[in-house]
């Protein structure tokens, strides 16, 4: 499953490189590639973000083992989305980079976004979260929930105007997060029961 | 641990009434995204339009020596809000567009109001101008339009001293599947002052690259303002309404903070959102930077002279 699955989030990728090869990939290519790497970036984040709600409502709990791969592979095209605006849109013009950080709403949450989801990245290892505990790991990870709010509005407030896309993600995002709120209160009465006794 | 759901919202609330309204339509946009993430999209079926060659064409003036745009990128992407959001689905989806018959309707401040048939206008003599198009995006085109100058047309209605201003219409066809979402409000329109109308390098385009205009350029008809940003050049005209007063214009009535009635292109006014100072060539790896009127300063500049350009971004 691993294997598939590794494979499958490389397909991306493997695309544009086919397409930029075949220069196939339209009259704006840096735009595919920024457009392409910041939407898989948001789909693997949201497939992290869906691995515990599906598990619970399927009790297919080994979705878990994918948790950690889609979580990374967000974190690699983010960093693809992040180096194609810092090479190719701007041309590691520094200068201009820190001025649209700070002048550009968009940019801001975008570069925000990335920022909470390095962290993670690094500390995606067995011996991270040994060293963490469990407990401490766990609440590094919960930037997940802020990363892909940000990375959210970062979609809403980019687009010239049609919502369409960029709603249909947040609102995924929203329902992701409604879907975790039954489970986090049944793992709180549970706790409850335990301390009870 | 507590993670706090955003309050007790149904999800028919958080979604706007429109945007829930549409949620087939949605669905399938995300399944084609699903489907058309991995295998090719539009980009990748990119393709040579079909093309009708227009003769008797003369060389105009004001013509750029600039690098023309690849025909097939000119034709490929496109910003056509009637047919769809996404540039490159008009070179596919404005094969519909019926382009005959075909009048335009002008009328308004003017002696003599016409309804002008489309082959009156294709008879008017014909001219090349190669315009620099930019893009309030941020990316540019050079495209060599076939037409002529618009003040042609003012004199076969002639404009009363009233015509202040001048409205284009872009048409609404039942072929347009985008005019069904609220994206704009439809139909399309544009505005000029008159002055700007009547300048030499305002042209109505009825081709280009030689040949008969492409359906997804605005076919058969459209405007062309060089020193604009290319919203202001509405496409497919239907109707042309010499008025005193400034009309509303499409993209200002949609989001008046970010597009303003002149719509200049000045490297020094950003848009809200995005920096105006550079653009992306069509073909081009490296960003230039834009320049002031999109480089016809010299021929417009005194169109604004005392007026403050930030302010009447």
């Amino acid at each position: 499953m691993k294997v598939v699955a590794f494979v499958a989030a490389l397909l991306p990728l493997l695309r544009l490189v086919v397409l930029g090869w075949l220069d196939e990939l339209g009259a704006n290519p840096i735009e595919v590639i920024t457009r392409s790497t910041g939407t898989w970036t948001m789909v693997l984040l949201w497939i992290a973000l869906a691995i515990t709600p599906v598990r619970h409502v399927t009790g297919w709990h080994q979705l878990v083992d994918l948790r950690r791969m889609a979580g990374l592979f967000a974190a690699f095209y983010g960093l693809l989305h992040l180096m194609t605006y810092v090479w190719f849109d701007q041309f590691f013009d520094w200068m201009a980079i820190g001025r649209d950080i700070l002048k550009r709403p968009f940019i801001t949450v975008g570069v925000a976004a990335l920022l909470l989801m390095i962290p993670l990245a690094a500390t995606s290892t067995d011996r991270w979260q040994r060293r963490l505990g469990t407990r401490g790991w766990l609440r590094l990870h919960r930037l997940a929930y802020p990363a892909a709010l940000l990375a959210a509005l970062h979609f809403v407030w980019l687009v010239k105007r049609d919502l369409t896309e960029p709603l249909v993600y947040a609102g995924i995002l929203a329902l992701l997060l409604v879907s975790r709120v039954p489970i986090a209160l049944r793992r709180r009465a549970r706790r409850a029961k335990v301390v009870r006794r | 641990m507590i993670i706090r759901p955003p309050a007790d919202i149904a999800p028919s609330e958080i979604t706007p009434l429109s945007v829930h309204a549409r949620r087939r339509d949605l669905m399938r946009v995300v399944g084609a995204g699903i489907a058309g993430g991995l295998l090719g999209s539009g980009v990748a079926t990119a393709a040579e339009p079909a093309a009708t060659p227009l003769d008797g064409i003369v060389k105009g003036r004001f013509s750029t020596t600039d690098p023309q745009t690849s025909f097939k990128d000119a034709t490929n992407y496109n910003n056509f809000y009637e047919f769809s959001t996404d540039k490159y689905s008009p070179a596919g989806m404005a094969e519909r567009l019926r382009v005959r018959p075909w009048e335009v309707v002008v009328e308004g401040e003017v002696a003599r109001p016409r309804t002008i048939g489309i082959e009156e206008l294709l008879r008017q003599p014909r001219e090349e101008r190669i315009y620099r198009m930019r893009c309030v995006e941020g990316w540019s085109m050079v495209i060599p339009w076939v037409g002529f100058e618009f003040s042609r047309l003012a004199r076969m209605v002639e404009p009363t001293a009233n015509a202040r201003f001048v409205e284009f219409i872009t048409a609404r066809q039942d072929t347009m599947p985008g005019i069904n979402y609220g994206i704009l409000d439809w139909p399309y329109a544009e505005g000029l002052r008159i002055d700007e109308a009547m300048h030499p390098l305002t042209i109505m385009a009825i081709g280009m690259y030689g040949q008969v205009m492409p359906n997804q350029n605005g076919a058969p008809i459209r405007l062309v303002v060089p020193w604009k940003y290319g919203f202001k050049s509405a496409k497919s005209i239907v109707r042309i309404r010499f008025t005193s007063k400034q009309p509303g214009t499409a993209w200002n009535k949609a989001a008046a903070n970010e597009y303003g009635f002149y719509s200049n292109v000045n490297p020094e006014v950003d848009h809200p959102r995005w920096s105006q100072a550079t653009e992306r060539r069509i073909g081009e790896f490296r960003k230039r930077p834009t320049l002031m009127f999109n480089g016809y300063a010299e021929q417009v500049a005194s169109l604004y002279t005392g007026m403050d350009l930030r302010k009447n971004f």
